[in-house]
């Protein structure tokens, strides 16, 4: 892995409502690394999806972002949303849950493959067509000369979402954000799916933000993840680092509460409490209201820091966060920040 | 394939007492609107299907769509009729009931959906959905009935006090919890869930499960558990039914199944499961191509088309149930080879 392919610096976002702003994002900051395939896990409403929204220049107008989103040299952020339409589908383009949210339904799949094409790149229609017969054969449509007049309503879910990432691929871009891209599918066809998209990093060296609810999705086909809660990024390593180490309380209970055949009916380890109100959210860490190691300085915003050079976490019981808030090496003193 | 081979069921919560449900042979087919699909086409979304479940007990229904596993659980609820088979509820044979008999058989079974607004009503307050079947059969005096909505929503692990709010001011996990309160309201002795927790975020599914089971546990429920999360299924259930293209094509104990499963299809869902855990990666030889249309499945053995080991027979001969022993059977012909012959 060479380069930074995306780069969110202190990203913010707000939404406007009738009943006040919801902070559906918090002071986010990550990078992801060319070639990888990034994982990016929470529960509803942890701003995983918004998140992605924004690199994408996506959220409507209600929504208020800030910080910055360094794709390429370029900060998205602000962009014209003329130069975002330019990049989306070529250099970045994204996979929904609902295959239906990308294509007309009423179109040709090939013709929507091809469309993708011509409207970033120079070709004629017979170009167009050849690359996007060979995209949806690399996809695994079976028979794509037959299939490519078909409408989207012909092809099972699974082949639909063939076609969206089929789409998604088309002008090779430098970096895909799939949004939970499996979780309509039955599992044989998401196992399918998540095989395809692992020979697509291991082919075309395509970077991927793969955003999901699902665990066992992330331990399948994730580098590294992102644990994120209300709106907080509150952990990133490794993917086998997060199973078997998961420093975090929040990562901690996410993943002791997956069902597991060793206990007995009933005795599954559960979060108390609920995900608080984003337009009050409390001061400092968001999950300090259900978690079983609060203390007072949870009020006050852990920086995320890096315990290891591979593994971040924003957690006051972390050495690592209390020396990146008080770098002049008083990680003893505690109490007080 | 019906009634042929009756495994024979052992299961550890009361293995001498008879079936609360036993269902034999049922079919459910749908005919389909001219159009795309064709006129006059039958869709075969259950296809003889056997199954029996006893007090107390946990029976988990596994597939992918269109297996048939939601259109089996809505026959057994008697919300639309079968085409062909019978279900027989406490010793009964409820196939054929209307009206009144009807609704006394639906206060003994109840349904929990996926969505619990299929069952609760989003425009009334809380303890009114709990409350409905309680007045409907008018079951106690009024003040008992406001009191009997008390203790259910407390039993569910819901404040009394949410009685008085309407669902959209509650959670998803909490809205569930009405659904479950409102299926025990009426004292039934066997819950239908489908999908109960397939809309809910990890940790606020693990609180609803641990609510089931408990409730099975203390109220001595039997469960129909229909769900496609395996990991959920090998948690929660005693027994498991692996269904593909409308059959049962492998029962038997949760952890036998789990641990050696018989059938190919039941090899390939459990070998696509994603474990949480990097060190179990899927092995990429999984199951290949999609489930076939139920318009028109195939001759012989419905998971010929996708099987790794399929044999010429299975093109021509509809495979039986198995027995391997302890209540555990599949119809395979490949695996019933393995058997000594005698």
């Amino acid at each position: 892995m060479t380069g930074t392919v995306l780069q969110l610096e202190h990203v913010e976002v707000g939404f406007a409502t009738a009943d006040g702003t919801v902070s559906a994002v918090s002071d986010v900051s990550l990078a992801v690394a060319e070639g990888e395939i990034f994982g990016l896990v929470g529960e509803s409403g942890c701003g995983k999806t918004t998140l992605a929204m924004a690199t994408m220049g996506l959220l409507p107008a209600s929504a208020t972002v800030r910080g910055a989103v360094r794709f390429e040299g370029n900060d998205l952020v602000g962009l014209e949303p003329e130069e975002l339409r330019r990049l989306r589908g070529d250099r970045i383009s994204m996979v929904f849950q609902d295959p239906m949210t990308s294509l007309d339904p009423a179109f040709p799949i090939g013709d929507q493959v091809a469309e993708t094409i011509t409207a970033h790149r120079d070709v004629d229609t017979k170009t167009a067509r050849a690359r996007a017969l060979a995209l949806l054969a690399e996809v695994g449509i079976p028979e794509p000369e037959r299939r490519y007049g078909d409408a989207p309503h012909r092809l099972s879910g699974g082949m639909r979402q063939r076609v969206v990432i089929a789409t998604a691929l088309a002008n090779e871009p430098a970096l895909l954000l799939a949004d939970e891209p499996t979780t309509a599918l039955d599992v044989t066809i998401q196992a399918q799916v998540l095989d395809l998209l692992r020979g697509l990093r291991r082919r075309l060296r395509t970077t991927i933000v793969l955003i999901t609810h699902d665990l066992g999705v992330i331990a399948q086909i994730c580098d590294r993840v992102g644990v994120m809660y209300a709106g907080q990024l509150v952990e990133v390593a490794a993917v086998a680092e997060i199973f078997r180490a998961p420093r975090h309380p929040y990562t901690q209970a996410l993943l002791a509460a997956l069902p597991d055949q060793q206990q007995e009916p009933g005795s599954l380890r559960v979060i108390p409490g609920r995900v608080p109100n984003l337009v009050t959210p409390p001061p400092g860490c968001r999950f300090a209201t259900r978690c079983p190691s609060v203390m007072d300085r949870c009020t006050v915003v852990p920086p995320l820091a890096h315990e290891t050079p591979e593994h971040l976490i924003a957690c006051w019981l972390s050495e690592a966060t209390k020396r990146a808030a008080d770098p002049a090496g008083a990680a003893a003193a505690g109490g007080a920040a | 394939m019906s009634g042929q081979v009756q495994a024979v069921d052992r299961v550890a919560p009361v293995p001498a007492a008879p079936p609360i449900l036993e269902v034999t042979g049922l079919v459910k087919h749908f005919s389909t609107d001219r159009g795309l699909l064709g006129s006059g086409a039958t869709l075969h979304a259950v296809d003889g299907v056997d199954l029996r479940i006893h007090p107390g007990e946990v029976l988990a229904v596994v597939g992918e769509s269109g297996s048939g596993k939601s259109t089996l659980a809505r026959c057994i609820l008697r919300l639309i009729d079968p085409t062909a088979g019978r279900i027989v509820f406490d010793g009964r044979d409820v196939t054929e009931l209307r009206g009144r008999q009807l609704a006394a058989f639906r206060q003994q079974v109840q349904p929990v959906f996926q969505d619990p607004f299929s069952s609760i009503d989003p425009r009334w307050r809380v303890g009114k959905s709990v409350a409905e079947a309680l007045d409907a059969f008018q079951i106690g005096t009024k003040h008992e009935r406001r009191e009997r909505v008390l203790d259910l929503l407390d039993r569910v692990g819901l404040d009394p006090s949410l009685a008085g709010r309407r669902p959209h001011e509650l959670s998803g996990g909490q809205r569930q919890r009405v659904g479950i309160a409102a299926a025990l309201a009426p004292s039934p002795k066997l819950i239908v869930a489908d999908e109960p927790v397939s809309a809910l975020d990890v940790s606020v599914q693990a609180q609803v499960l641990n609510l089931l089971a408990d409730l099975q546990r203390d109220l001595g429920l039997a469960i129909v558990f229909v769900a496609h999360d395996l990991a959920v299924v090998e948690h929660m259930s005693h027994r498991t039914a692996v269904m593909y293209l409308g059959r049962i094509v492998e029962t038997g104990p949760t952890e036998t199944v789990f641990r050696d499963p018989r059938h190919p299809y039941t090899k390939a869902l459990l070998e696509a499961i994603p474990h949480p855990d990097p060190e179990r990666q899927l092995t990429g030889g999984g199951l290949q191509g999609e489930i076939p249309s139920p318009i028109a499945p195939p001759s012989g053995c419905r998971f010929r088309t996708r099987c790794p080991v399929a044999i010429d027979r299975c093109a021509t001969d509809d495979p039986a149930m198995t027995a391997f022993g302890d209540g555990h059977a599949a119809a395979c012909h490949v695996a019933a080879a393995t058997l000594p012959t005698d």
